[in-house]
């Protein structure tokens, strides 16, 4: 939609801009044709009124002929015959309705052609700052749903009933097992020093990352038992590329909750990494349980490292889920970066 | 069977947490602990087998969770409900459980629980399936579970075809095989999707997409032949109510 059509108040500036512009028109034609000043304006001031309009087309060319991509003999061959025509146009036209006799028509082509001529100087410079607010808008956006997608990793991350669960564990240890109990208290303390104290780093090595998954896993292994089974291949060349903070935690539960949970004799979770060129791939697959009712929490976590992955990389990641049997798969693939 | 005894069950698919309501269970000589379940299948066998008067069981187990399997136990037995999830609180004191712990808890909590449940072992109650029902109607069932002997069945409600009334049970046809549930027809009803299963006669629901076709029957009924062949007579009430959901559909 035209920016000015769209908005009267903005049309009522541009209007009342041009009454300046119609009476020394009319001063000009005046003292040309050796007219007096109102038999002049009377004709002057309505085809001012709908020059005023025929310069407002000027926002679809410019918008069509955008500075930064076409060249300048085509920019002023475009307008320039453009204003020459309309200029000419108009120039004609008022002369004949006024019957001036071609008294006024040089005048009035002559600022027809610099008038439009402003005209789109002016549309040029209105799109070109519309474009910087636009963004500036889709800047921040990004911003703050990098920061939402942050949160909500933080939140998924800490579930409390890892916690609960843990915690249940070693008073379960204490009594019978102490040295497994103690045992859990520093795995348990691992764990949350390094993801508390991931502070606001918003990006961490895949080794740093890989470390706080296993320290999850080793928790989680408590509990389970032998029903938790884990096997890694994680290349050596993809660990020291960096991955947003907490990107696989959401995954890795996942695997343990709604796959080894759901399944009586557990299962095998896969953790994998490759670096290939300028792109890393990392893998985490689990078996589960497909006669199991589905659960919402899972899409929960993946849609939020989809998110995570969409304001860091934009349409550079990809996130690929696949079902083959009883094992489930999410693979991840980013542009590696080295920090 | 030890005279006087409360004969309990431990049901945890996590070993830590069994251990640790066993060692908790040590010094009160009332209680013997007659079987340790890591599922809900095995807590439905030992339950049949060898009808505890007081169960400990954990939610979230593979395949069947504490909830289904409780719907399979002989409701007389006293069910504590052991978690580290509180949003089962209230589920579980819909279906009459004696209390509901939250791991991590501390002795004294589990001898205070421990306490109610005293009081309430060998008292009669209502089937689990039938409380469910009754407090839930606004969920429906995504499957229904079954017992036969110390088996348990999973029919998802899609491969549900019939259900026919019983006396004070269901009889549940799905794929050419019959399920014996204790559950009134009502209950079951409330449970089912309305847009999915209709109740076409006093005795019987059926899965609508298994209607192949009704006929005349008689003067005044009718009879819904179903895809597999199987009869069920429709009732007048039940026809006018078949008709309304195939006009919605069509």
């Amino acid at each position: 939609m035209h920016w000015y059509i769209s908005n009267p108040s903005r049309l009522a500036v541009y209007l009342a801009a041009w009454v300046p512009v119609a009476a020394i028109l009319s001063l000009a034609v005046a003292s040309s044709a050796r007219l007096g000043v109102w038999p002049a304006a009377a004709v002057v001031a309505p085809a001012s009124v709908v020059y005023a309009f025929v310069c407002l087309s000027t926002w679809y060319s410019c918008r069509m002929l955008r500075l930064e991509r076409t060249g300048a003999a085509r920019l002023l061959l475009t307008h320039g015959l453009a204003a020459v025509c309309l200029g000419g146009a108009w120039a004609a036209a008022a002369d004949m309705i006024g019957g001036f006799e071609g008294r006024v028509a040089p005048i009035l082509f002559a600022s027809g052609v610099l008038l439009y001529l402003l005209s789109v100087a002016l549309h040029y410079v209105l799109l070109a700052s519309e474009a910087s607010r636009e963004a500036q808008e889709r800047a921040k956006e990004a911003r703050a749903l990098a920061g939402q997608a942050e949160l909500r990793a933080l939140k998924a991350q800490l579930n409390p009933h890892f916690l609960f669960n843990s915690l249940n564990s070693i008073s379960a240890l204490t009594t019978a097992d102490p040295a497994g109990a103690r045992q859990m208290c520093v795995l348990l303390g691992d764990f949350f020093r390094r993801t508390l104290g991931l502070g606001d780093r918003s990006t961490i090595p895949l080794s740093e990352e890989l470390a706080l998954a296993r320290c999850f896993l080793e928790v989680e292994k408590v509990r389970f038992g032998a029903r938790l089974r884990v096997e890694e291949r994680i290349g050596e060349e993809s660990t020291r590329c960096v991955v947003p903070s907490l990107l696989l935690q959401p995954l890795v539960e996942n695997a343990v909750n709604h796959g080894i949970a759901n399944l009586l004799d557990g299962g095998l979770i896969g953790l994998a990494a490759k670096r290939d060129g300028d792109r890393l791939s990392i893998t985490i697959e689990n078996s589960f349980d497909p006669e199991a009712r589905t659960s919402r929490r899972n899409g929960v976590g993946l849609a939020n490292v989809r998110l995570r992955l969409e304001a860091c990389y934009g349409t550079r990641a990809n996130v690929f889920v696949s079902v083959a049997g009883d094992r489930y798969r999410v693979e991840l693939v980013l542009p590696a970066e080295e920090a | 069977m030890t005279a006087g005894k409360i004969r309990a069950v431990i049901v945890d698919d996590e070993e830590p947490a069994r251990k640790l309501v066993r060692e908790l269970l040590r010094p009160h000589s009332d209680i013997e602990i007659v079987a340790e379940c890591s599922n809900g299948f095995e807590a439905v066998k030992a339950a049949t087998e060898l009808k505890p008067d007081l169960l400990f069981l954990d939610v979230q187990m593979p395949k069947l969770d504490g909830f289904e399997a409780l719907e399979l136990i002989d409701p007389g037995v006293a069910t504590v409900f052991v978690t580290a999830y509180d949003t089962y609180a209230m589920r579980a004191f819909e279906v009459h459980a004696v209390d509901y712990l939250l791991k991590p808890f501390s002795a004294e909590r589990f001898g205070a629980a421990l306490e109610r449940a005293r009081g309430r072992v060998g008292r009669a109650a209502t089937p689990a399936a039938e409380l469910h029902a009754a407090a839930r109607p606004d969920k429906l069932l995504e499957r229904v579970v079954v017992r036969d002997g110390t088996r348990v069945h999973i029919i998802p409600v899609e491969k549900l075809d019939y259900a026919e009334a019983q006396d004070d049970y269901v009889s549940l046809a799905s794929g050419g095989r019959k399920y014996l549930k204790q559950q009134t027809l009502a209950s079951l009803e409330a449970c089912l999707d309305p847009s999915r299963f209709i109740r076409i006669h006093r005795s019987s629901i059926v899965n609508l997409e298994r209607v192949a076709k009704i006929e005349p029957y008689g003067r005044e009924s009718r009879l819904a032949i179903l895809t597999d062949g199987t009869r069920l007579p429709v009732s007048r009430s039940g026809y006018a109510r078949l008709q309304a959901l195939l006009g919605e559909r069509a």
